[in-house]
């Protein structure tokens, strides 16, 4: 099982942001040095906490979107219009700023390195654990053949593009397929319409395969997808699932 | 107290307003849940009201709406520490639904579709307190906050004001109910912030 | 609407109370006898506390309420946990 397990009781620490980079108009990174962490596996989360000076404070859940890197965390933050904590996390926090968090959190959804293929599908900001994936099976010279069906609203709205592009570019085990739900690059060769179940056969694994599934993202399009999934075949034993928000992330 | 974050203060808006101790005010409107949304049929709606000895009085969608009702301006203090003013709902005042109905019990409980439960001296049903709300600003209650009708009581928490409505069990002896069996105040009045056990 | 999250976001919670990762843990509930991982309950987390249902059945498996300084956990709803530890060194 995950090599953290066992931690002994999770508790509260204090994390500095060391650096933030955009990634999308209303995406953000923010890479956070936490003194003292013990390592991450591919797919946990932290919580986030928030306090105001009164003592008011909130909390919410974010994927871990980095491989393993020492005392180093990187979350990436999906602003929503109507959010109370990803605009401070989006736009407010600075670098040499405070973070607290509470983490790394999860035995469940998390990818050991292993040989088995693996099927990744992504609805919007539940790219951000399948991510993590990505890297730490880069990172661990693993050959375990890796599939990614990302599905966003439209180009502009896709984190990680460029480095999704440059990894399958030089990767023959991983492959990326994107499906846009509202609006597709100059030249698509298809309209944009919802995930379906061709969208999940012909660029991901059949289930004589028998990939490991990991599926992120908000409740609707994880339900939709793995039903899709179950419906081709795949043993639900075999998917693995994280629902975020109905706007992604726990808002 | 956590680490302060630097410029964060939260969707609180300022209050200026006379609130119960540890409120803070809204202008949205929250929904809370602890289950799926139940999506009842008008047709087959039902509110039931059960004595102590077994006695019941049921009301149909037809028959409930055909009581008197009135319309209400009242303000919702929740324990997860948002507040709302000046709601406008209408609805059946419990006096009005209980007025013929025997009873020596002196302990409600409130259920609603889905399982939920909450319960409540049966005093602080009567005497104005107490409606089974219907609309909401002016509009039929939506089911993300109770619909087709809700208990309202606002002199305590809104945790006691069960939403999706479809009885109320007169008893002789108190029964707590979904929260209250989980650390939630037995009786919840805001203005002692009686929130959790031993409060 | 009300729309549900899955256990996974009661790690946070849970691993204050438990040393050991209760997402990975497995429960059959007591209404319909399914077996499902924590991770795999359907939680409602926007309430005056969390509360975990059967992915079958739909039916509460487990509740926590969670504030400064106390917790309230209600376990009625599964027959068992079981948890996976890692083997002895």
């Amino acid at each position: 099982m995950a090599g953290t397990a066992v931690l002994g009781r999770l508790t509260w620490r204090a994390g500095t942001v060391a650096s933030v980079r955009d990634e999308t108009a209303t995406a953000r990174t923010i890479v956070l040095t936490v003194p003292g962490w013990p390592g991450h596996s591919a797919g946990q989360h932290v919580d986030v906490r928030l306090t105001a000076a009164d003592g008011y404070s909130a909390q919410r859940s974010y994927s871990i979107a980095s491989g393993p890197a020492g005392d180093q965390v990187e979350l990436t933050v999906q602003r929503l219009a109507d959010g109370e904590v990803s605009p401070y996390l989006a736009q407010v926090l600075a670098a040499g700023d405070p973070l607290e968090l509470r983490g790394p959190i999860g035995g469940w959804f998390v990818w050991e390195p292993a040989p088995a293929p693996v099927l990744l599908v992504a609805g919007g900001s539940g790219i951000v654990p399948l991510m993590a994936m990505i890297r730490t099976r880069a990172a661990a010279g693993t050959q375990s053949p890796f599939r990614l069906v990302y599905s966003v609203r439209g180009p502009q709205d896709a984190l990680y593009a460029a480095e999704l592009a440059e990894r399958q570019s030089r990767d023959d085990g991983l492959h990326v397929a994107y499906v846009y739900t509202r609006s597709t690059p100059a030249g698509w060769p298809v309209p944009p319409g919802r995930i379906g179940a061709g969208m999940l056969t012909a660029p991901g694994w059949a289930p004589g395969q028998h990939p490991a599934v990991f599926v992120c993202g908000p409740t609707g399009f994880v339900e939709t997808a793995a039903d899709l999934l179950v419906s081709a075949g795949h043993d639900p034993r075999s998917i693995k699932t994280e629902r975020f928000g109905p706007s992604g992330g726990r808002s | 107290m956590g680490i302060v974050s630097p410029g964060f203060t939260g969707r609180r808006r300022p209050g200026g307003e006379d609130l119960p101790p540890g409120q803070y005010l809204v202008t949205d409107f929250p929904v809370l849940s602890a289950g799926p949304t139940p999506r009842v049929d008008l047709a087959s709606w039902e509110f039931r009201v059960t004595t102590e000895t077994g006695q019941a009085q049921a009301w149909d969608w037809s028959s409930f709406r055909a009581l008197p009702s009135e319309q209400i301006t009242v303000d919702l203090h929740c324990v997860t520490k948002w507040s709302k003013l000046r709601t406008p709902w209408r609805g059946v005042s419990l006096d009005t639904l209980l007025a013929d109905v025997e009873t020596a019990a002196e302990f409600a409980l409130a259920r609603s579709y889905g399982g939920y439960t909450t319960n409540l001296p049966l005093e602080d049903l009567l005497g104005g307190q107490a409606w089974i709300a219907y609309e909401y600003d002016g509009a039929p209650l939506g089911a993300e906050h109770g619909g087709p009708a809700r208990l309202l009581v606002p002199h305590l928490y809104l945790w006691k004001s069960a939403k999706w409505l479809t009885g109320i069990d007169l008893l002789t002896e108190d029964e707590p109910g979904f929260w209250e069996t989980l650390g939630y105040h037995n009786y919840g009045d805001p203005w002692q912030e009686q929130r959790y056990w031993g409060d | 609407m009300s729309t549900h999250l899955d256990g996974n976001v009661l790690g946070g919670e849970l691993g204050e109370l438990f040393t050991a990762d209760i997402t990975a843990a497995t429960g059959r509930c007591v209404c319909c006898g399914a077996i499902s991982a924590i991770a795999q309950t359907r939680v409602y987390a926007d309430a005056p506390g969390m509360v975990a249902r059967c992915p079958g059945c739909g039916e509460v498996m487990f509740r926590l309420v969670r504030v400064p300084g106390r917790a309230w956990l209600d376990l009625r709803g599964i027959t068992c946990l079981q948890l996976t530890l890692p083997a002895e060194p």
